[in-house]
């Protein structure tokens, strides 16, 4: 018996057929563009809002490295976010640190959490891991509000974060950068770098290695892969990313509290990751995207409803587009390439 | 050791309901493969329909049968609406799928019956069961229904034909239509029952932690649990998981300090984790052996 691998039955992500899992330069570029662009023409809430979009953006990319390149499902990751928010504002507010220094701090803390909590659940795959990714979120609130931690964490009240004002040069220079822009531009090339770099990792020798084990687990053992090494890192690296972004959404906030990271935000990153399309790292943005934006439209088309409208325009979209957003872009780019053949 | 056996039967007690939810949990996932995320807010619903039923004269049973063909009905139009369309699209696309299903029955249900807790009666009764103080003649019926259910289920697959055309759509789906079985509407009958099953889980539940929307949260949780620990492919590991869960719950609020009802949660949550990495496939899970 033991000479047999256990797994269950069909991997949770197929692969992504031959197609890249980024976008090509000029798609990229125009993409930029347009986040660069975009504040100056809109006010202030809407900033912060579009902040939120690229936070999470970051995080629901690190879900995608996660299932989408190692083919692990995970319901936790609003665990790993809780505690880079936490790492970033108790680092702020008790040692006084910079708030872009503490990021790293975030990532790293994150990161070992992720490694240590890879390693058990290297045994379970598919809805076994799930369910124990599930657990840990769903303990994390309260963990977070046991009274052992309460010096550091604020307990339920949570810690107030300060929000960074824009550095003093633009001042210097006669421009007036807000608040609230200032943080959507550091956070948008914070995204850019985290973006690059995921690109990258997925390109090189230890992504596909993780893709290797998406799609067969024991095929690429048997290549030689060391699958409990490259599972655990992809869980580490994902983690680590989650953690910035929660840093990053704690400075956005200026606040973080228990409640904060509930299930619910497991879940909606979860939903961010097949609405932009599994294994496919720019449809991040348009689940973060989705994310943000359609529960305020539910909101706004019915109150009593909006858990309804909710559902139902999620339904429509995963009807319409089951792959998500990545279907959309693929079958533009196809039009495209037919028309230049013409 | 009267507090121990005390909290050992209100555990059981507990652990049937999470039973019954595990049940209904298992029957989906032999079916279509997949945890069903809505299956605690579909078994509230139909419990509001009960109490609906109830509230316009309705007696109890007759509110009780009428709402299993409810569930039942329902669960085969959710899979025809929803689901099968959904059939050839990737497995978390599935799972999108139910995230929206709760959200809109649990609006619906929010909406239409609003967020105040709602008594619902007990078919058993409250008073102590045979005269001894330990458990409730609500807690005794609710074993015995979960324990009678389970039995139905087992003659059920295993002597008729349907649960044996069931068992081989949901086993192996290809084979199965070469001999001539429809797998297709076999997955709706497994949402009907396993409707029908939660919404018992849900009727019995309801006079314990009482009618309202949110109620089914904490119970789907433990019912996955339960079902995860038994193993997912094991009606009866299901059942067995059931009730390990709600006595190892029991247990550890009493005797551990300052675990209270806020930890006792996470600490069973702990315990699953640490059953699958013993044990990934569950305690009666079987083993799926795969081949490159």
């Amino acid at each position: 018996m033991s000479t047999v691998q256990e797994v269950s039955s069909a991997p949770m992500v197929a692969a992504v057929p031959k197609k890249a899992m980024s976008l090509g330069p000029a798609a990229s570029l125009l993409l930029l563009g347009l986040l660069v662009v975009t504040p100056f023409f809109v006010k202030n809430f809407i900033i912060f809002q579009m902040t939120m979009v690229l936070i999470y953006a970051i995080a629901v990319l690190a879900l995608n490295i996660l299932t989408g390149a190692s083919g692990q499902f995970s319901l936790g990751q609003s665990a790993f976010y809780a505690l880079g928010a936490y790492t970033s504002a108790i680092l702020i507010e008790h040692a006084g640190m910079n708030y872009a220094l503490t990021l790293p701090f975030a990532g790293l803390v994150c990161f070992i959490a992720g490694f240590l909590f890879g390693l058990p659940a290297l045994r379970l795959s598919g809805i076994y891991l799930a369910l124990a990714t599930f657990a840990l979120a769903v303990a994390m609130p309260q963990l977070l509000k046991l009274g052992v931690f309460e010096h550091w964490t604020g307990g339920v009240q949570g810690l107030v974060v300060t929000k960074p004002d824009a550095p003093e040069i633009f001042a210097s220079m006669g421009l007036k950068v807000s608040q609230d822009m200032w943080l959507y531009f550091f956070t948008l090339v914070v995204t850019i770098v985290i973006y690059m770099l995921s690109v990258n990792l997925l390109k090189s020798r230890s992504g596909r290695a993780m893709m290797s084990i998406r799609d067969n687990e024991i095929a690429a053992s048997a290549m030689g892969v060391d699958v409990a090494l490259y599972k655990t890192l992809a869980f580490g690296v994902s983690a680590g990313i989650t953690g910035i972004a929660g840093g990053l959404g704690a400075i956005a906030v200026q606040f973080v509290a228990p409640d904060g990271y509930t299930i619910q935000l497991a879940i909606a990153l979860f939903l961010g990751m097949v609405v932009g399309g599994v294994g496919w790292l720019p449809g991040s943005l348009a689940g973060a995207l989705f994310i943000v934006f359609v529960p305020n439209i539910a909101e706004h088309v019915s109150k009593g409803l909006s858990g309804a409208v909710f559902g139902v325009i999620l339904i429509f979209i995963i009807f319409l587009l089951p792959n998500g957003a990545r279907q959309l872009a693929f079958g533009v780019q196809s039009v495209f390439s037919k028309m230049r053949r013409g | 050791m009267e507090l121990f056996t005390n909290q050992v039967l209100a555990g059981i007690a507990t652990g049937a309901i999470y039973a019954c939810m595990a049940l209904a949990v298992v029957m989906i996932y032999q079916a279509i493969d997949h945890l069903n995320f809505a299956q605690g807010e579909m078994a509230m619903f139909s419990t509001f329909v009960a109490w609906q039923l109830m509230q316009w004269g309705t007696p109890y049973w007759v509110a009780f049968v009428l709402v299993l063909i409810f569930s039942f009905i329902g669960g085969v139009v959710i899979e025809r609406a929803l689901f099968k369309p959904l059939a050839k699209a990737p497995v978390l696309t599935h799972v999108a799928g139910f995230i929206a299903l709760f959200a809109i029955v649990n609006s619906v249900a929010g909406l239409t019956w609003d967020f105040t807790i709602k008594q619902f009666p007990s078919p058993f009764g409250s008073a102590p069961f045979l005269g001894s103080q330990l458990i409730s003649t609500h807690q005794a019926g609710m074993i015995g229904v979960t324990l009678v259910l389970l039995i139905l289920l087992f003659l059920f697959f295993r002597y008729t034909r349907v649960g044996l055309a069931m068992r081989a759509a949901a086993v192996m789906p290809e084979s199965a239509r070469l001999v001539g079985i429809n797998t297709s509407w076999m997955i709706a009958l497994g949402w009907g029952m396993a409707a029908a099953i939660g919404s018992i889980a849900g009727m019995l539940i309801a006079p314990v932690v009482f009618l309202e929307p949110n109620m089914m949260g904490g119970v789907l949780i433990y019912g996955f649990a339960a079902a995860v620990v038994g193993g997912l492919s094991s009606p009866l590991g299901a059942v067995t998981g059931g009730f390990l869960v709600g006595i190892f719950e029991n247990l550890v609020g009493t005797y551990i300090p300052g675990v209270g009802n806020e930890l006792k949660l996470p600490i069973a949550l702990a315990l699953i984790i640490t059953v699958l990495v013993v044990k990934p496939h569950g305690l009666f899970g079987r083993t799926i052996v795969k081949r490159v």
